[in-house]
């Protein structure tokens, strides 16, 4: 029997030009969630702000000073994260009366793209496998075993420059694929649960780059610190504009594999077969397509493109490697590739703005002294909103059509 | 009990799942249900349960209106359900699952089971429902089960039943029993909405027939006034062809030669024992059975989706017992799953990506690891129309398709691909009228190209209908096989395992083939 499900509540629509742009696309609701979680950022800021609790404790009397300094302590914030990590208007005027400081201007955008870099390539790994069903929580591990890969080939071959950058990110591409192989095939032999395995691996990859880096030949010579060997120039990513700008090469990889990835879900086979099993296995199976075979690419690939992202930075900016390395990238790959809802160009914009979250954040740190913390929780609340976009919906009355459909993909959990 | 329902309607968002539906059900009478998947039946039984809230109109009991808030209201109230899929607790023994959310207690809470016992034969005897109350609900056949589930509903002391598509998986011998069943219930003085989409049953059982179409009732009848060309237009809206035209096949050589076939179940238990089968060039076998008899695993184990534990699949004399599905495919076996929806497509994807599902790597499709889209969107166009498929554009999520559509794009695609050996398991199981006969004819007209075709359905009318031979399944074996002119009764008895070498227990567990309650139907 096929009759439809639950009857839909209609919300009515009060602001109506929202109507026609919420049956637009998906993007709205993301924006708006955007929105969402900067507004709850705002009162973030008001409450934990003693200064202006203090004077909102008297509005009564002064209300104007009252809303006034509530007002500018929360501009101040969002100013000094805008102009922290997409251009600051000062070092704007400076360019434009003396013709000098060209590099002070560009430098939010530059850090912001190099933030955005292996967030980029991190996510497209785990977008690729949430769309076909497999769970790879294991960017963080993949990340490093690229990054480890890249920088033996780094510091023990001697190659001319231009052949052995190169060299480098393949080297990191293949060891990230290696750590994600592992997962794959043991699922696909013994059906072992990837979200189980590639966690576990997280910790076995964070270990041996511990023990890498006191040992010979990774760890620095005459260093007693976890420190490791840094990579020869020969082996860097080349600065796009200068040595001025951290802006590098790295940035040409990640946009290359969106447009890659892009072709790929589209229009390779491989790529239909991997939608295949994501969005129905069985019918895959029945359609004589090897889910295990799929399962196991899925993960190498998926490896691939998170030691990618070690690489990137590795090569691009760090040059050496210590404990812990890749900080949070591997798990905040998994919310870029949720908030880009899997889609390659998705993961792009998502990537970029939590980069741009992040630099701006710090540079709100600085100078406002709101701590980073905040950039970090409207991070989480962007993502909250957009896997509610029922919550979005009714804030905003929008028309069911745009957000009904805007549910994070996720399905499958069970494996 | 009278109940009676008053212009009952409910919309979900533009679409009228009940459009103003009146309907009384008297003390003492079978009411029938009548109407097509889709039609609006299910809608207004969930309303009747408390599942669902009418937008308007009443549901009355005995004159009064009765807005039940949730089922345990509705139970309360007097109305029992017995859905399709059975509400049982497989590991839990007969008295335990009648009693269960209504135990008779002593003191202390402790459960009764001797009073339990003892008001579960009383009723048993009362309407003729034999059941042992200490067994366990699993080792039960399916028409047992469904006893109990009569008797949970008596129990509760249910004045309506409601029966939802009860016969669908009981054999032709348990059928006849379930309406002797039901006769006795309205005897009682009991009122009994019987729900269906057949037509011989609701001439054999009901008192009174009402035919929905479309969210609406169309007309109310007799058994007496009407018959079954009469009721099929009705519930389809225009004349329909019930039987299937088709010349005697004039068979070729064996295409397929199954030798010796034995096949495990998930849980390792035997579920096809050492089957022998032909299907031969230019003629359809049709697998006749009740469900869970080893069907579905032969059709997994000659697509190369389960292993075979032992024997041989020969395909044009070539052995292709163990290849994968994908070589299977390539061997030239199309194959039409049992469920469409779960293995035949996948749903969110479009129309013209559903009708390559399976040779989307082939040319023209795709060239050096490249999709030809384009080449994908003219095949599909070219499918709408050879095969009637109704969709506003073949872009558009096959999951929009109704279910009659829906399986037109897995016929398309599996007969695409130019096969030797169709396996089309229950293909039009939850079609409408109309698509039963366009399915029907495509797979005669398959036959008649020389296409060894392997047809296997629960419907015994299809079975009879479609094949030019009847092979009988039952526990694991093919108990017999027959001419479709074998009249309904044989056929329905070797369904029942009252064929030769029927005895036989086969597999590790007892009962390995016989389908069980808890159990996901395939």
């Amino acid at each position: 029997m096929s009759e439809p499900g639950s009857p839909r509540r209609q919300p009515r629509p009060l602001i109506v030009p929202f109507r026609r742009l919420a049956q637009a696309n998906v993007a709205v609701v993301t924006g708006l969630s955007v929105v969402s979680a900067l507004v709850l950022g705002a009162v973030l800021i008001v409450v934990t702000t003693p200064s202006v609790l203090h004077v909102l404790g008297h509005i009564g009397s002064h209300p104007g000073r009252a809303l006034g300094l509530t007002g500018a302590s929360v501009g101040d914030a969002y100013w000094a994260m805008f102009s922290g990590a997409i251009v600051s208007p000062s070092a704007l005027g400076h360019v434009l009366s003396t013709g000098h400081g060209w590099v002070t201007l560009f430098t939010p955008l530059s850090e912001t793209l190099v933030a955005a870099t292996p967030l980029v390539l991190a996510g497209l790994g785990v977008a690729i496998g949430f769309s076909t069903g497999v769970f790879n929580i294991g960017a963080q591990g993949q990340l490093i075993a690229g990054a480890l890969a890249a920088l033996y080939v780094g510091f023990e071959v001697k190659l001319p420059i231009g052949i052995h950058a190169p060299l480098v990110v393949l080297a990191g591409a293949a060891g990230g694929a290696a750590a994600g192989f592992v997962p794959g095939i043991l699922k696909a032999r013994t059906g072992a649960h990837e979200v189980i395995t590639t966690i576990m691996f997280n910790y076995v990859m964070l270990n041996l780059l511990d023990y890498l880096l006191s040992v010979s030949p990774f760890q620095q010579p005459g260093q007693s610190n976890a420190i490791s060997r840094t990579m020869p120039a020969t082996a860097r990513l080349p600065h796009l504009f200068g040595s001025g700008l951290r802006v590098n090469a790295g940035l040409l990889v990640a946009l290359a594999l969106v447009a890659g990835a892009t072709w790929f879900t589209r229009r390779s086979t491989l790529g239909f077969s991997f939608r295949v099993i994501g969005l129905n296995p069985n019918a895959g199976k029945t359609a004589g397509i090897d889910a295990r075979r799929v399962t196991v690419l899925v993960l190498t690939l998926s490896g691939a493109l998170a030691g990618l992202a070690g690489t990137a930075s590795l090569a691009g900016t760090d040059f050496f490697l210590s404990s812990g390395y890749g900080g949070n990238i591997g798990f905040d790959a998994i919310t870029v590739a949720l908030l880009g809802r899997n889609r390659p160009t998705g993961v792009l914009f998502a990537g970029l703005l939590f980069a741009a979250l992040d630099v701006g954040g710090r540079n709100m740190q600085a100078v406002t002294g709101i701590p980073l913390d905040l950039a970090s929780v409207s991070q989480a609340l962007i993502v909250m909103f957009v896997a509610t976009p029922v919550l979005v919906r009714e804030i905003f009355r929008l028309r069911g059509s745009a957000a009904a459909s805007l549910q994070l993909s996720t399905g499958g959990w069970g494996g | 009990m009278r109940l009676e329902l008053a212009g009952v309607t409910k919309r979900f968002g533009s679409l009228v799942a009940n459009d103003h539906v009146d309907l009384t059900v008297e003390p003492g009478q079978v009411h029938c249900l009548l109407g097509e998947n889709g039609a609006g039946k299910s809608t207004l039984m969930n309303v009747l349960f408390g599942m669902l809230r009418p937008d308007e109109g009443d549901v009355l009991l005995d004159g009064e209106v009765f807005r039940p808030a949730d089922p345990g209201e509705a139970v309360r109230r007097g109305i029992g359900m017995v859905h399709q899929h059975f509400m049982l607790v497989p590991v839990f023994s007969v008295a335990e699952n009648v009693v269960l959310g209504f135990e008779p207690t002593h003191r202390l809470g402790v459960l009764d089971r001797r009073r339990a016992r003892a008001e579960i034969r009383k009723l048993s005897t009362e309407f003729g429902l034999e059941v042992d109350p200490d067994a366990t609900v699993e080792s039960l056949p399916v028409g047992v089960q469904q006893r109990v589930e009569i008797l949970k509903a008596l129990h509760r002391d249910a004045q309506v039943l409601i029966l939802d598509e009860p016969t669908a998986v009981l054999t032709p011998q348990e059928i006849d029993a379930l309406f002797a069943i039901v006769r006795s219930l309205a005897a009682s003085g009991r009122s009994v909405l019987f729900i269906t989409h057949k037509l011989k049953e609701v001439l054999a059982v009901a008192d009174q027939i009402t035919v929905m179409r479309l969210g609406k009732v169309v007309g109310t009848t007799t058994p007496r006034e009407s018959d079954e060309n009469a009721l099929a237009s009705m519930m389809v809206g225009r004349a329909v062809e019930l039987v299937v035209h088709k010349e005697p096949a004039r068979p070729g050589p064996a295409v397929l030669r199954v030798r010796n076939l034995t096949v495990a179940d998930e849980r390792g238990a035997l579920a096809v024992h050492g089957v022998d089968l032909e299907v031969h060039a230019g003629e359809i076998v049709a697998l006749a059975g009740v469900q869970g008899n080893g069907q579905t695993e032969i059709v997994e184990a000659l697509t190369g989706l389960r292993s075979v534990v032992s024997g041989s699949i020969e395909l044009d004399g070539v052995d292709v017992t163990g290849s994968s599905p994908h070589e299977m495919l390539r061997a030239g076996i199309g194959h039409v799953p049992e469920d469409r929806q779960r293995d035949g497509l996948v749903l969110p994807m479009s129309i013209e990506d559903n009708l390559v599902l399976d040779i989307y790597e082939r040319q023209p499709f795709a060239r050096f690891g490249s999709r030809d889209l384009g080449a994908v969107h003219a095949n599909a166009l070219e499918k709408l129309q050879a095969f009637d498929i109704r969709a506003t554009s073949v872009e558009v999520p096959v999951k929009t398709l109704s279910g009659g559509n829906q399986q037109k794009v897995v016929v398309a695609r599996e007969l695409s691909r130019g096969v030797k050996l169709l396996v089309a398991s229950q293909p039009t199981r939850g079609l409408d009228v109309g698509s039963i006969e366009y399915v029907h004819r495509r797979v005669v007209e398959e036959r008649d190209k020389g296409v060894a075709v392997l047809i296997v359905s629960s419907e015994l009318d299809e079975v009879l209908a479609l094949g030019d031979r009847v092979a009988v399944m039952f526990r694991g074996k093919i108990v017999g096989i027959a001419d479709p002119s074998v009249d309904r009764e044989t056929i329905g008895l070797m369904m029942a395992g009252s064929g030769p070498r029927a005895d036989e227990p086969i597999g590790v567990a007892a009962g390995a083939g016989a389908p069980r309650a808890g159990q996901p139907e395939r």
